[in-house]
């Protein structure tokens, strides 16, 4: 039983209708906490769309060329996490090489990709929707490029909001919680298009 | 006097430490299961399962784990129990993990679990880091069952699926659809940061 949806089609309804962000609610806390300046949101974006992108990829072999053959299904969880744990530390290293400014950006949320719910839930989604490779892959890396577009999105209106009027008791957490519920709505604008399961 | 401490323990967990609405902590799933209350409470349960059977893990563990590896066994351990919770729901509980899909597996990546094992369970004994898991979990669950109260019977009219609200009652369909969950923890957190202001005018922190 295959997924009958096309490649593409999984790539644009992961960035608009079915944004990993927005309708599935997965990659807040960092989300929440690094989108208070547009760089820093980029970079972190571009961060979790590589590695997204990637992890699909290595887990999907994983998943079926290693789990489904010997029967250690249930054991998905531990590798796909093993999987991601290895992935991140590459990408940690990279960026503290070539970009130190960054990394004392992203700061602990860099190591935190590993626990970013988002990476987990992507390779979830893949088994459970039955994706093929390529498909997958297309998901993995339209889901990143979702997510970064929401983040970046979310930093830009925070900048704008620092010079508004809040109740106190609101700012912060509370604020962004509602611009993000305003975003999921707008993003609903775009559920005619496409409709996945 | 092991009593009061645990009451403490509950005290800090539910609301002093709260870890949805003031360390704002695990709160994907929170957005995403709540607008079932069936599902929330069997995700609560196996979140305070699991919290607080790895905190108890982390904490037994804690002399022997290397520091460096330190991470990596933590996630080990979150992700064995919530394997047990993954196959027992399969087995006893089918149509709730099929509703629950993904985010049973996403209990591995919810932050309380992490948060709480760095932050306690690794420095402490077994008997209290358990209990520190228990008390988050339970804190977790609480918010996220008032959350689930308020969007199913706003957006099904029903109540752990039996109707409550009277027929007249039109479904207010955008309660169980992603912004309402949004829209429902900002509101909690904002009531939450209002009474504490209360409480506490002077002195507050950026939190």
């Amino acid at each position: 039983m295959e997924n009958p949806l096309s490649a593409p089609l999984i790539f644009f309804a992961s960035i608009f209708t079915n944004n990993i962000l927005l309708a599935n609610f997965l990659g807040m806390c960092s989300f929440l906490a690094i989108s208070r300046e547009i760089p820093s949101a980029v970079g972190l974006g571009l961060a979790v769309t590589f590695v997204m992108t990637c992890t699909t990829a290595l887990n999907y072999l994983v998943y079926h060329y290693l789990l489904v053959p010997f029967q250690l299904v249930h054991f998905r969880f531990i590798a796909f996490i093993v999987v991601i744990a290895a992935f991140v530390q590459l990408v940690e290293m990279v960026i503290d090489r070539y970009s130190p400014r960054l990394y004392v950006v992203l700061g602990v949320f860099l190591p935190l990709i590993t626990v970013n719910c988002a990476i987990l839930g992507v390779c979830l989604f893949m088994v459970i929707r039955q994706y093929n490779f390529v498909q997958s892959v297309a998901y993995g890396f339209g889901g990143g490029l979702g997510w970064l577009l929401a983040i970046v999105a979310l930093a830009g209106i925070r900048e704008k909001l620092k010079k508004a009027p809040i109740p106190k008791a609101l700012e912060g957490p509370g604020i962004s919680l509602i611009v993000a519920g305003l975003m999921a709505l707008s993003f609903m604008a775009f559920s005619g298009m496409i409709s996945m399961g | 006097m092991a009593k009061i401490r645990t009451r403490t323990f509950f005290r800090k967990g539910v609301w002093e430490e709260n870890p949805v609405f003031r360390q704002i902590l695990g709160i994907c799933s929170a957005l995403a299961v709540t607008n079932l209350m069936t599902n929330t409470l069997i995700m609560g349960l196996g979140l305070i399962f699991v919290t607080a059977m790895s905190s108890a893990t982390v904490s037994a563990l804690r002399k022997i784990t290397p520091e460096r590896t330190r991470m990596m066994v933590q996630v080990l351990i979150i992700a064995s129990y919530v394997m047990m919770v993954d196959i027992f729901l399969k087995a006893y509980l089918p149509d709730i993990s099929e509703a629950l899909g993904p985010y049973v597996g996403l209990i591995i990546t919810n932050c309380i679990i992490m948060g709480r094992c760095e932050g306690f369970a690794r420095n402490n004994p077994v008997w209290p880091a358990f209990l520190d898991g228990v008390a988050s979990g339970v804190g977790y669950a609480l918010v996220l069952l008032v959350i689930a109260t308020v969007r199913e019977l706003l957006g099904f009219g029903t109540l752990f699926g039996m109707h409550v609200m009277p027929s007249g009652w039109v479904p207010w369909t955008i309660m169980i659809m992603a912004p309402a969950g949004f829209f429902m923890l900002a509101l909690f957190i904002w009531v939450a940061y209002e009474l504490e202001y209360k409480k506490t005018q002077p002195s507050h922190g950026d939190k």
